[in-house]
């Protein structure tokens, strides 16, 4: 076991592009760290850098307090799970999980304790004699898992661990994945593109973007807290509401209508100083039927009426989709986000769609015109140009968190 | 088979068609045998099967001392120049699969390109090169030759069978703590063996079957093959056809071949085919 230092490292391959720019995060002796981001953002990338298949061009990485910027992966003591589980399909189950070991030129009568004991923490016993092609995608990933923990490594390096199985299964392993490394203790740096997994599994999230860290901080701090619109748009599910707005006696003028702003907002954004156009971010629970909202609360927020375009009833919650005349909030961040998951293409014209999520009880119905409150107070503001937020600019960000825009 | 395992009609002109393919091809041989057994005086009686079997020709062959040292430089040219082909073209495929270097596409073309060179233009030019450096009439003198034009063969059936095996499991066997070396014979080798064993038999058949840098690049005993050494049969008397003998030799001459594919027959179709997808 051992802490993992990342100091300063960037990727530079010969024709130019940089695949990681200047990434610094400390990851804590035990700790589980997620790497997130879309496709391309320089995840996989960083991770290869940890487990030596790709060089670092600069800076330097540190295991356990050294350098192992020139060590070859052999000699890093680190295991590594791979998203296709990469098994060695000429060997049967046992000898999977037992390569490792055999190649460190462990006697045979401890290789078959070790792997005995992985196969019954991951419940692989009865399966140790055969072959990978005869076994389910749920089998097969557990069997690359055995073959990371038998050595008991100092770290752990997942890349994309569950992406190849069903949903179901998905967050089973998901589960697993937790337990296990709860128990075992072991740093563990995992990289994913889906956000559900990312803030479900970590202690961290390392949120990526073209190569630069974009924000590092607990799943929670990175949803109440987003350094910029990237992050605040990457992160939930659903994504939150992106409007543009103009900032104008202290109100915010919307598509939505008028927001008033509280108090407590109107200072902060008074401190920095903010440009008039901006976008506010809002989250879907943040809305509410108004129907249900009580009267204290009704005060703290906004009301506007918008007519329900589509209703899904998820019986614990109701995720009401309102279409919103006027433009769309407009930022690189957003194309990015928008082009990741695939939307850009999808054809919406010009109107924006807000979703959200109202309580079960609530009476609205698709095709009607519904009264719904906004908690002004939750709102986030970002610059459109940078991204930055501006919310949480002075007060919220901690020491912990690295914003670069 | 889908199709033809339902309709009786098709299976049987399936099998009608299988039944005249697989004649069309032993024919010749199952002639060649009936050959073999024949003595001097029947042997153009045009029977097919003999009327009288005798096992003198394949007597007389081996009574004949050019054609038992033949066979011994036979068997050992090929088996050398097949392990060399194959070591060196395992290697040269595995780089071409797996790296990116400078001039990968110029050793990729130059090998094909020695493919397509007809052989015979080569001849006379080796023949005075070989005179030249004293590898005329000498083992090395056709091994190397062999090797050289096995190579683009070896080259480009294994490097298909590189390409099919995916990266990450080296990138795994390093994780795993091993070397480059271990990787590759532990993960890489045993998976990529049934076209390592495809390629070894057709090196093989290629340098067993040799007759043309054979009968040009050796002169004496010292290391002629068999194909030459059969061709160099004279009869009894100097009238005499040696028919039958050279029918004993070329019998005995394909027995290796038959043990070497039946002893890796499954390897070789399972080789054949998955070469053939991505190949």
């Amino acid at each position: 076991m051992a802490d993992i230092v990342l100091d300063h490292i960037t990727k530079r391959y010969p024709d130019g592009t940089v695949a990681a720019d200047d990434i610094n995060i400390e990851i804590a002796d035990g700790e589980f760290i997620i790497l997130v981001g879309p496709s391309g953002c320089g995840k996989s990338t960083a991770l290869n850098m940890i487990a030596g298949l790709e060089d670092i061009s600069e800076g330097e990485l540190r295991i356990g307090g050294e350098r192992m910027n020139e060590r070859a992966p052999k000699d890093r003591d680190i295991a590594m799970v791979f998203q296709s589980y990469a098994l060695y399909p000429h060997m049967t189950v046992r000898e999977n999980m037992g390569f490792p070991l055999k190649i460190a030129k462990v006697d045979k009568a401890e290789i078959n304790r070790k792997v005995e004991e992985a196969a019954t923490i991951l419940d692989l016993t009865q399966h140790l004699d055969r072959k990978p092609a005869n076994m389910s995608g749920g089998q097969r990933q557990r069997v690359a898992m055995g073959r990371a923990i038998v050595r008991s490594p100092k770290a752990f390096l997942m890349d994309e661990p569950l992406s190849n199985l069903d949903a179901k299964l998905r967050v089973q392993m998901r589960t697993m994945v937790s337990k296990l490394q709860q128990r075992l203790e072991t740093t563990t740096v995992y990289v994913t593109h889906d956000q559900t997994e990312a803030m479900t599994l970590g202690d961290r999230i390392v949120v990526m973007r073209g190569g630069i860290v974009q924000q590092v901080g607990s799943p929670q701090t990175l949803y109440d807290t987003p350094a910029n619109l990237f992050v605040a748009g990457f992160i939930g599910s659903p994504a939150m509401n992106f409007l543009p707005a103009k900032l104008e006696d202290g109100t915010f003028r919307t598509s939505l209508g008028d927001l008033a702003l509280g108090d407590e907002l109107r200072r902060r954004l008074e401190e920095a100083n903010v440009a008039r156009e901006v976008i506010v971010g809002i989250r879907p629970e943040h809305f509410e039927d108004a129907a249900l909202v009580e009267e204290h609360q009704l005060a703290r927020g906004s009301v506007f009426t918008a007519l329900v375009d589509v209703l899904e009833s998820m019986g614990s919650d109701k995720f009401a989709y309102f279409s919103i005349e006027g433009e769309q909030a407009m930022s690189d961040d957003l194309a990015d986000l928008a082009a990741d998951a695939g939307t850009a293409d999808v054809p919406g014209g010009d109107t924006a769609t807000l979703v959200t999520r109202l309580s079960a009880t609530s009476g609205v119905r698709e095709g009607e015109r519904t009264e719904v409150w906004v908690d002004t107070a939750k709102i986030q503001v970002f610059e459109p140009s940078s991204g930055k937020n501006l919310t949480s600019g002075t007060g919220a960000a901690t020491a912990e968190e690295t914003v670069r825009a | 088979m889908a199709t033809t395992t339902g309709d009786p009609r098709a299976r049987v002109w399936w099998g009608v068609a299988g039944l005249v393919v697989v004649l069309y091809a032993l024919i010749p041989v199952l002639w060649i045998l009936s050959l073999s057994f024949k003595t001097t005086d029947t042997i153009t009686d045009g029977n097919f099967i003999p009327r009288s079997w005798t096992l003198d020709n394949y007597a007389q062959i081996f009574s004949l001392d050019i054609f038992t040292s033949a066979l011994r430089n036979s068997i050992g040219i090929s088996i050398i120049a097949t392990v060399l082909a194959v070591v060196i073209g395992t290697m040269a495929a595995y780089a071409i699969a797996r790296l990116d270097f400078p001039g990968k596409k110029i050793l990729v073309g130059v090998s094909l390109l020695i493919a397509m060179f007809p052989q015979v233009s080569l001849v006379s030019p080796l023949f005075d090169i070989e005179r030249a450096v004293g590898l005329f009439d000498t083992w090395p003198g056709l091994i190397l030759p062999y090797i050289t034009f096995a190579l683009p063969l070896a080259i480009y059936t294994l490097s298909a069978f590189f390409r099919e095996i995916p990266w990450e499991l080296e990138k795994a066997a390093k994780m795993d703590g091993a070397t480059p070396l271990q990787a590759f014979r532990s993960v890489i080798v045993p998976l990529a063996a049934p076209g390592v064993f495809t390629t070894a038999i057709l090196v093989f058949i290629f340098c067993w079957n040799d007759f043309l840098f054979a009968i040009s690049l050796t002169s004496t005993q010292r290391s002629q093959t068999a194909t030459v050494a059969i061709a160099n049969f004279t009869g009894a008397s100097q009238f005499a056809e040696p028919t039958g003998s050279i029918a004993a030799a070329a019998v005995l001459l394909t027995i290796p071949i038959i043990i070497f594919v039946l002893l890796f027959q499954r390897r070789i179709v399972a080789g054949l085919t998955s070469g053939a997808v991505k190949g």
